[in-house]
């Protein structure tokens, strides 16, 4: 094994590399044998505690429910702030300045707000000035919440995706006399779609995670706050947590290696101009730097 | 018109929010760090450490880190960090909480920008003898992380951002102090738009100062 950081190991480096190893090793060990005792005594490792895990109550009743409220949310949420978010990226690669200014100013806007914010704001607004039962209120708040926050990151992907095709594309629909609206609807949009499609199964990741906020500050049923009703039914927090946890990264891992293959494939592919936005790219959108110096050449990631 | 911010203390909710940020941001970046070094380094259960640690943490909602901190490490775990005061607590233990989610992070950002060190720096420094931590230390790490002030600025916001979900856990700081006002006052539209000028405030300068920083200190080449 070596990289460009280091050799392959001689006898004294192996010797050490062995030695940092046990070392490494000792201190896992250590902490490893701290959780285990301690769950030990708080009696977290009994087994009755994680049994209900593997009968089908805890499952239909709790647990696939909220999983299920979850997805719901994050799916409806990444529903309508797609065209929400093409709209306002279209608008911000306007050549008006009148159009391009305000749109800039509204996605800038809510991308420097935390989702939180958005969430608890809208939940006041339902309660307040509609007529949405108290019930399905929740669920009201947390998908307006999603939908402002990432309609505004949407928007920066979907310029970005226009943006890293390569010139000689508007070029070209110019050339052969298409008009802007022409040259956006049948030329640069059809691509960019297929750009941005890694960022915007990366950006589902972003979606579900923050479902868990509406969970526990709104009580929308979602898995983090079923957790909660199924723990104080069982009795088993730390086993609850360890499953929740473990149901939220499946979920996010499937997610992510879906958004990395697709990358590979685009690059991959001889017959799209190889331009593509990856899984780094939406986390620097996510990040809201105002006044971004977001760029990305031809077939260029940062 | 502003006459509901009496009786609410919006500017200590919001030093919060600074303390929170400035704390898990030096947390972070020294944890981020060490993960990155982890990561590149030639012992292979560190390199299978930073790993799994960054891919299962990422995937993680910060919200489940956050609640389990009160729920889990300091109820059942027993994990004061030296208080018991509730309110201390709560806030030392989102510190921790936001730490450990952060730090994935800021170990993707640092790994990318070794990446971009060129292969004759890292090739210079074997070649004169220096071990692989005198190369990280001296030569790797002093220019990649001249590259990712821009990437680690973008972390550094959503940090700002992130520290909301403390009001999961009770920590007083903007959010929680944003629903308490937005439920007993009349003028909910106005305050929002206080509690999101705040957030533009924080994050705004810090956009523009690193983004003129990381120009400043880009490495030519």
């Amino acid at each position: 094994m070596s990289s460009v950081l280091y050799d392959t190991p001689g006898p004294r480096a192996k010797q050490r590399n062995v030695l940092f190893s046990v070392v490494f090793f000792a201190l896992l060990a250590v902490l490893v044998w701290f959780v285990w005792k301690t769950m030990d005594d708080e009696g977290q490792l009994e087994w009755a505690l994680w049994k209900p895990f593997t009968e089908e109550q805890a499952w239909t009743t709790y647990l696939l429910p909220g999983l299920s409220n979850t997805l719901k949310a994050a799916a409806l949420a990444m529903v309508i702030a797609l065209p929400l978010g093409a709209v306002f990226g279209i608008a911000r690669l306007s050549d008006h300045r009148w159009v391009r200014g305000p749109a800039a100013t509204v996605v800038e806007f809510f991308r420097a707000i935390p989702v939180l914010l958005l969430m608890l704001f809208a939940n006041e607004f339902y309660d307040r000035w509609t007529n949405v039962t108290s019930e399905q209120r929740p669920f009201y708040a947390v998908v307006t919440g999603l939908v402002l926050y990432n309609a505004s990151v949407l928007a920066e992907v979907v310029r970005a995706g226009i943006l890293a095709l390569p010139k000689g594309q508007s070029e070209a629909a110019k050339a052969i006399g298409l008009r802007k609206g022409q040259t956006m609807t049948s030329i640069l949009l059809p691509q960019a779609v297929t750009v941005m499609l890694p960022a915007i199964v990366s950006q589902l990741v972003v979606i579900v995670k923050d479902t868990a906020l509406g969970g526990v500050m709104l009580q929308f049923p979602e898995l983090l706050s079923e957790r909660a009703t199924l723990a104080a039914n069982y009795a088993n927090v730390i086993p609850s947590f360890i499953v929740v946890a473990a149901i939220f990264i499946v979920v996010n891992f499937i997610l992510t290696s879906f958004a990395s293959w697709l990358e590979g494939r685009l690059r991959r592919s001889k017959r799209s101009t190889g331009a593509v936005l990856g899984a780094e790219d939406v986390e620097e959108l996510n990040a809201a730097e105002v006044g971004g110096t977001y760029g990305t050449g031809a077939g260029g990631t940062i | 018109m502003f006459d509901f911010l009496e009786g609410y203390n919006v500017l200590e909710a919001f030093w919060t929010t600074v303390q929170l940020t400035v704390l898990s941001a030096v947390g972070s970046l020294i944890w981020g760090t060490l993960l990155a070094g982890m990561r590149v380094s030639p012992v292979p259960l560190m390199r299978g450490f930073g790993t799994a640690y960054v891919n299962i943490v990422r995937n993680i909602p910060l919200t489940v880190i956050i609640v389990f901190t009160s729920l889990g490490l300091a109820d059942i775990f027993g994990v004061t960090l030296g208080s018991r005061d509730f309110d201390v607590q709560g806030f030392r233990l989102a510190v921790l909480g936001l730490i450990a989610y952060t730090a994935a992070f800021v170990c993707e950002a640092i790994r990318s920008g070794i990446n971009t060190v060129p292969l004759g720096q890292a090739e210079a420094a074997r070649a004169i003898g220096l071990s692989f931590s005198q190369t990280l230390r001296l030569i790797i790490l002093p220019q990649a992380f001249r590259s990712v002030i821009g990437p680690l600025a973008n972390v550094l916001i959503a940090l700002t951002k992130n520290t909301t979900v403390a009001a999961a856990i009770g920590v007083a700081e903007a959010a929680l102090l944003m629903k308490e006002m937005i439920e007993n006052e009349a003028q909910v539209l106005l305050i929002a738009a206080v509690f999101a000028f705040g957030f533009v405030v924080l994050t705004l300068p810090t956009g523009l100062f690193f983004g003129w920083l990381s120009k400043r200190l880009a490495v030519k080449r």
